[in-house]
């Protein structure tokens, strides 16, 4: 017993011991952006992701896989149910055994609870849900909690953004901890604070995940570009939430 | 397809009020290739019109320039009450609809 006790302060030791290095001040991504790109992503009405939050919104509703019934019909109004929801996420699911992404949550009530076929990652139907319910956390700061759990995953995370990766061998921490502000090709480098996932990319011309985006910095340092929802990505993903602890969340963002 | 519209709920007679439309479209202009190097066929949103109270006050024709997702803004008056209605067709012949009631006072 006393042994258990001291393992499990020996694991909230390492846990606290690894919390990352924060940047000063903490900045969202939406933060580094043009005036024009930022006055886009405040306007509530002209913001092209809110297009995907109003598709999310009637797929919300609508009878879905082989038993017929909607995410409303367990969820209810998404605006009180999944209040809050996306700024835990990447988090432990019980169900999955193992710590997952908003996007995998989706599919696992797809395919466990509606009996359908899962949404295939970065779908426009994927988009729209995980927009809709990332939507409902705005204005709310992240909150992503390290337990026991999820400690594992958190520390794969923690290496993956401290180790040097691709031809251009950097490592995630040289851009965003030590070069954030200052110029890369005609954008300013953020700190790399996943705030306002998914996002409207104006070069995408359309919105995208998280993943699509960090798939996006492995192709710029060329190196190998993890798949959608896999481990290294989840656990990329849940040290990214963990550093950008307290930043408020504003779903959909707007980029360049 | 889908598309937000925004318009004052009331405004004052011969007030100029402004209008904005957001349509969700690929806008695809035609000169891109799929993966395998097939030409992905033109689909644009060609027209779009505005109807306030059955009468047209607005209508654009939107080239293979514009972007995905257009974003309109105009400015219309009223002398009477009625319904705006902006309608929009693409390539395909898909249609879109969105409307809103602005009451005059």
């Amino acid at each position: 017993m006393r042994l258990a006790a001291a393992a499990c302060a020996a694991l909230a030791a390492t846990v606290l011991a690894a919390d990352p290095p924060r940047s000063s001040p903490l900045m969202a991504g939406v933060e580094f952006q043009s005036t024009d790109v930022r006055a886009l992503q405040a306007d509530a009405f002209a913001n092209p992701g809110l297009l995907w939050v109003e598709r999310g919104a009637a797929l919300w509703s609508a009878a879905r896989g082989e038993r017929a019934i909607a995410c409303a019909a367990c969820h209810g109004d998404p605006t009180r149910s999944m209040r809050g929801v996306s700024a835990r996420y990447p988090a432990y699911a019980a169900s999955l055994g193992q710590v997952v992404d908003l996007e995998r949550r989706i599919n696992a009530c797809v395919t466990e609870n509606q009996r359908g076929a899962p949404l295939a990652m970065e779908s426009q139907e994927m988009l729209a849900l995980s927009a809709l319910v990332a939507r409902q956390s705005r204005d709310m700061p992240i909150a992503v909690e390290i337990d026991a759990r999820s400690a594992e995953t958190y520390e794969r995370g923690r290496q993956i953004y401290f180790r040097r990766q691709g031809q251009l061998n950097l490592a995630c921490t040289q851009c965003h901890d030590a070069s954030w502000g200052k110029t890369l090709l005609a954008e300013r480098i953020s700190q790399g604070h996943p705030a306002d996932w998914p996002a409207y990319r104006l070069e995408w011309q359309s919105i995208g995940s998280l993943g699509r985006r960090l798939r996006a910095c492995y192709f710029g340092v060329r190196a190998e570009m993890p798949a959608y929802g896999s481990s290294d990505m989840v656990a990329l993903e849940l040290y990214l939430a963990r550093r950008a602890s307290g930043l408020v969340s504003d779903a959909p963002g707007v980029r360049r | 397809m889908i598309g937000r519209l925004q318009a004052p709920a009331s405004v004052r007679h011969g007030e100029a009020f402004e209008v904005r439309v957001l349509m969700q479209h690929t806008m695809e202009t035609g000169f891109r290739r799929d993966l395998n190097g097939k030409a992905i066929p033109m689909n644009i949103i060609d027209k779009v019109t505005c109807r306030f109270a059955g009468i047209e006050v607005f209508s654009a024709e939107l080239g293979s320039g514009i972007a995905a997702n257009p974003y309109l803004a105009f400015f219309v008056t009223a002398d009477a009450s009625g319904e705006l209605v902006v309608e929009w067709s693409d390539d395909r012949g898909e249609r879109g609809r969105s409307s809103a009631k602005i009451e005059v006072r």
